[in-house]
């Protein structure tokens, strides 16, 4: 059987399918369930300073292509959850936090309870398409991206990735203030700025009215985007943005990831879908002659 | 997709439930729920009471969002998604069906499916739910009150020890407080009775995507909210714990 190990940095994991943030990894059992499931690696929710309660429902919608969400950044702050993460420690797979704060003191500070309590690296929430004052009003300017990904990165010893929006004109000059700042990789695409409404009340359904588009639907969003900064880029990438399929894994890596994230496949597939992706990708690699993940990666660019 | 329900039909129930009859044209099973958004207010999961052509749920009032649902009537809409979950698994045991308070509605489907004896258990006789429907459907009802005000003085777990105890049944099905529940399962495991259980969690994507439900492994919208023995036995905070709204683990 071909070996779908794949590093970054440090980061070792037996296979490039990494569970995205904000899907079942709330607490440390479910982070160890997606582990069980067969993924190489799990991100957090993004854990903040303080514990937080999210938006008010309705938080999500569903589409026939894939989902609207708007659950803004529940979590049970950086102490409690460091709690919840030395209870799985040591954990069968690298345990990926995903961080967020409003300033570079609080990204430093979180980043750094997150490592003490046994995280293997850390992915900086840059992108968050429906939280006020954090996110993805950060991640839109090169310069305040820059500045924190430093921050962070000379602050803690694991690698440093950041996630990217996909809502701004020029993805690659955020992964090159990312790059520039020290990061270890890039994490793309987060979810697409969206509205749904509903008729018969004549209101938008989210209670903050706007969600992030995630799922099948944002796809080929993602493939393009991975494939610019790949253009652009030194450092890994990692595709994410609609994969349910060992298909879908295979065009993120040849458009230049070095892994990849699932999301909403665990809701539209169930847990099996780590298993489903990897064996897949597996059969593929075999029967078209590819030995590994690098010797794959990026094969659609000169 | 949430889609917006007409309610045709309230019925009070007793002091502090009534049940909403909406036209909704899904196929539910016995022991799903869906999400009901109330605009601007809320969104909250519900069990469905009535599972014919004609839907139904049956709410207590507890809090604002229920608060809200008491004061619809007939040809006013709410928005409603699912049906989601795994309900009860319709099988050929001998079954004591065991409802404690509001936790009579999801049984109440199955109740008009398959044959059961019966333990209504509430706080007083004016909060005990569906008595006179569960009669009409199983040859056996008992109730049991805390103040004893009707049937025997005691609660529901009691009431299902003492039917256990003279019945021969291989099975209970149950719906209410979560405490109640974790002892009414440990007096079915002292007698090797099988338990398929009913629980709930704060709850927000009710697909099976956020993890804000987790019940020990378990997702609590799309891997219950229906419990079986095996799965109760492993649920590591099953009577003791649940998550808040930040997913801080806090005491039931």
């Amino acid at each position: 059987m071909i070996d779908l190990a794949v590093e970054i940095g440090t980061i070792r994991m037996s296979n490039p399918a990494m569970l995205a943030s904000g899907v079942m990894d709330e607490t440390g059992e479910a982070l160890v369930r997606m582990m069980e499931a067969g993924a190489g690696a799990v991100v957090t929710k993004s854990i903040g300073v303080a514990a937080h309660d999210g938006h008010p429902n309705p938080c999500l919608v569903e589409l026939p292509h894939g989902y609207v969400n708007a659950m803004g950044l529940p979590n049970p702050g950086m102490d409690r959850f460091a709690e919840e993460l030395r209870t799985i420690m040591p954990a069968p797979a690298p345990v990926i936090a995903s961080v967020y704060a409003a300033d570079e003191e609080g990204f430093v500070a979180v980043a750094a309870a997150m490592e003490d309590a046994g995280a293997a690296g850390v992915e900086m929430n840059l992108s968050c398409p429906h939280a006020a004052g954090f996110g993805m009003e950060l991640g839109t300017d090169p310069a305040r991206v820059r500045s924190m990904v430093e921050a962070v990165a000379s602050s803690v010893s694991v690698p440093v990735m950041a996630k990217l929006t996909p809502n701004t004109a020029d993805i690659t000059a955020i992964g090159r203030a990312v790059e520039d700042g020290g990061g270890d990789a890039v994490v793309a695409i987060n979810t697409l700025r969206a509205m749904c409404i509903s008729p018969e009340f004549a209101r938008p359904v989210l209670s903050n009215r706007y969600g992030g588009l995630s799922g099948p639907a944002v796809r080929p969003v993602g493939v393009r985007a991975v494939y610019d900064l790949r253009r652009e880029l030194s450092i890994p990438i990692v595709g994410v943005g609609g994969i349910e399929t060992w298909r879908d894994a295979a065009e993120y890596i040849m458009a230049g990831a070095s892994c990849f994230q699932v999301g909403s496949a665990v809701g539209r597939r169930g847990p099996e879908v780590f298993r489903e992706i990897t064996g897949g990708l597996q059969a593929f690699m075999e029967s078209h002659g590819y030995a590994g993940m690098k010797d794959m990666e990026a094969a659609v660019h000169d | 997709m949430i889609e917006a329900v007409v309610i045709n039909r309230v019925e009070a129930e007793s002091k502090d439930c009534l049940t909403l009859h909406f036209e909704w044209d899904r196929p539910v099973s016995p022991g799903q729920f869906v999400m009901v958004w109330i605009p601007g207010l809320d969104e909250v999961p519900m069990s469905i009471s009535s599972i014919g052509p004609e839907k139904a749920m049956t709410v207590r009032r507890a809090g604002e969002a229920t608060e809200a649902l008491h004061a619809l009537s007939p040809g006013d809409r709410m928005g409603v998604r699912g049906p989601y979950g795994n309900g009860f698994e319709l099988n050929g045991m001998r079954t004591l069906a065991v409802g404690g308070g509001v936790g009579m509605a999801p049984l109440m489907p199955l109740l008009r499916t398959m044959y059961a004896d019966v333990a209504i258990g509430a706080r007083s006789a004016d909060e005990l739910l569906f008595e006179e429907e569960a009669r009409r459907y199983c040859d056996k009802v008992e109730t049991s009150t805390d103040d004893g005000s009707r049937g025997m003085r005691g609660n529901a777990v009691q009431l299902a020890e003492r039917m256990m105890d003279e019945g021969d049944y291989e099975q209970v099905v149950a719906c209410g407080p979560e405490v109640m529940l974790y002892h009414l399962f440990r007096a079915c495991e002292a007698r090797g009775v099988h338990c398929q259980m009913s629980l709930e969690r704060y709850m927000k994507c009710a697909v099976g995507l956020c993890g804000s439900c987790m019940l020990g492994k378990e997702r609590v919208c799309i891997d219950g909210p229906v419990f079986d023995s095996a799965r109760l036995r492993a649920l590591s905070e099953f009577g003791r714990s649940k998550r808040d709204a930040a997913g801080r683990s806090v005491g039931l």
